[in-house]
């Protein structure tokens, strides 16, 4: 069952993600993002990281991308313009990129660690733990992360202040 | 309890949640209809039925039988999807609400609460991030309104969706953050778990709700920012009658128009379950031992339903009293004033958690 569901969220995550690429309309490509996201937060359910995967929901699908959608409607925008792409991309890009996938996961199987390997719903993320892990373990990266997050809403607010005043 | 049951109570859990919710938003409107209209001197619905009480049927019927419009310049699959969207977010997050404690039926016990199952040691169990899940389905809801707006291409849609959308973003902060204040004082994010952490009382009849236990002000923000997330008035900017026809709903007909509707009056039902439970202490009451054993079962759900009706009573009263806010005066009272106010709550709480710990 766990299995099952695992394929089902992950192919509807990677149609998700191919959707977005190939549609022209950035209302559509932004439409299949949010598939992504939720998608990518049932997987974290799967996994038993309950937390992880409400706030994914509730960030990720739930305010940026209501931002995303915000802007493009604000700004009404039309179908974009693909180029044909090049040559070189069409000829060595999908041996490529096979190449590339089979020899990250023959590497990530063999010199992978193997007795710490996490199987389906076996984590267990509540909030506690994750609330826990963040003010002890790693408390200076989370300080760090929420001062860097300081700067940049600081930056905004001066582009914005500066643009209006001239 | 096998899988086979697990699933047959699930099923009678959800069939019986979505009728009584249904049947709840109905005549949430013939209520609205009629308050309002006694308000302003009219009767209100009284032709349908005794006291128009059917109207809400007629309703109905008129919603399914109308001729189902799609105009030629929308984008017909997100034109077509929004009002789903909308509505499917709607009744959903009514899932995680616990209504009421333990029943034992023909030899099953389970919890009053489509989300919650008996555990092996006869305790109700819940799901441990209940209250962010129901934020997060609401949260999701947005995208109908946004979406419907913006596929009708029509520029009053347009105008009430992104209305809509800013304003929803906003205020879901303070909303968050009005809800934290008790989470400290809980120290659970199961919504079980605060209902129970809310049963006792104090010399035998004051209830330890939160309200009583210095969420006061985190409770009033609450209600203005829960007022906001659905659209009532004062804050019914995205669909102003005066300035943009009917908002985002504009260019939508029939059913589809009454899915929207429903939305809305499904979403007050869940903001008012989430108050209940929040601050009032959800099903909790005065034990009546002199009714019969009958009856002092559903008691529970009696306490439970008259605070909703409570809340509900209290956006129609509200409707019928408060003028529209203007936007710039809704942004500001959002993010100067409602905003603050929750954030310092928030710090003051934190602050007599950390004394008496």
């Amino acid at each position: 069952m766990h299995i099952f569901l695992f394929l089902l969220f992950g192919l509807l995550c990677a149609g998700g993600a191919i959707n977005l690429l190939i549609q022209r309309k950035p209302i559509n490509s932004a439409l299949s993002l949010i598939v992504v996201m939720g998608s990518l937060a049932l997987i974290y359910l799967l996994l038993g990281a309950e937390f992880v995967a409400v706030v994914q929901v509730i960030i990720y699908a739930g305010a940026i991308m209501v931002l995303f959608i915000f802007v493009i409607m604000l700004l009404n925008a039309g179908e974009e313009e693909h180029t044909k792409g090049s040559k070189v991309a069409k000829i060595i890009g999908i041996p490529g990129l096979i190449t590339g996938f089979i020899i990250g996961v023959s590497v990530l199987l063999q010199h992978g660690p193997q007795e710490k390997r996490i199987h389906i719903g076996e984590l267990y993320g509540s909030a506690s733990d994750v609330g826990m892990m963040l003010f002890t373990k790693y408390l200076l990266a989370f300080e760090l992360t929420s001062v860097l997050v300081l700067i940049a809403i600081m930056g905004a607010v001066v582009l914005a202040r500066r643009s209006h005043s001239s | 309890m096998s899988v086979l049951t697990f699933l047959i109570v699930a099923v009678i859990k959800i069939a019986i949640t979505l009728g009584v919710l249904l049947t709840v938003v109905a005549y949430t409107v013939w209520l609205e209809r009629k308050v309002v209209g006694h308000m302003q001197n009219r009767w209100g619905p009284s032709r349908v039925g005794p006291f128009g009480l059917l109207q809400p049927l007629a309703d109905g019927i008129k919603f399914l039988l109308k001729e189902d419009l799609t105009p030629p310049y929308v984008e017909k699959h997100i034109y077509l999807i929004a009002p789903v969207i909308a509505l499917v977010m709607a009744l959903t997050s009514i899932a995680l609400i616990p209504i009421g404690p333990v029943v034992h039926l023909f030899g099953i016990s389970t919890p009053i609460q489509i989300t919650g199952v008996v555990g092996a040691t006869g305790q109700p169990g819940d799901i441990d991030a209940g209250l962010l899940i129901v934020l997060g389905i609401t949260s999701l809801g947005v995208y109908g309104i946004a979406l419907a707006g913006w596929s009708s291409n029509s520029k009053y849609s347009l105008l009430g969706s992104l209305r809509a959308s800013a304003q929803m973003i906003s205020y879901e902060v303070s909303l968050g953050l009005s809800l934290v204040g008790v989470l400290l004082m809980s120290s659970t994010l199961s919504l079980r778990g605060i209902v129970d952490a809310q049963l006792g009382t104090w010399f035998g009849f004051i209830p330890q709700w939160f309200l009583f236990r210095g969420q006061f002000i985190a409770f009033f923000i609450y209600l203005m920012a829960a007022f906001a997330e659905t659209n009532r008035v004062p804050f019914d900017l995205p669909e102003a009658e005066t300035e943009l026809v009917a908002g985002y709903h504009t260019e939508y007909s029939a059913m589809k128009f009454a899915m929207f509707f429903m939305a809305e009056y499904a979403n007050m039902v869940t903001v008012a379950c989430i108050a209940s439970v929040m601050f009032l202490g959800g099903w909790s009451g005065p034990p009546m031992p002199f009714l019969p054993a009958a009856v002092q079962a559903f008691l529970p759900l009696i306490w439970f339903l008259l605070r909703v009706f409570f809340f509900l009573f209290l956006y129609i009263w509200i409707r019928g009293t408060l003028p529209r806010f203007r936007y710039d005066q809704l942004m500001a009272f959002g993010w100067k004033f409602l905003f603050p106010l929750a954030l310092a709550n928030v710090i003051v709480t934190a602050f007599f958690v950390a004394i008496r710990a």
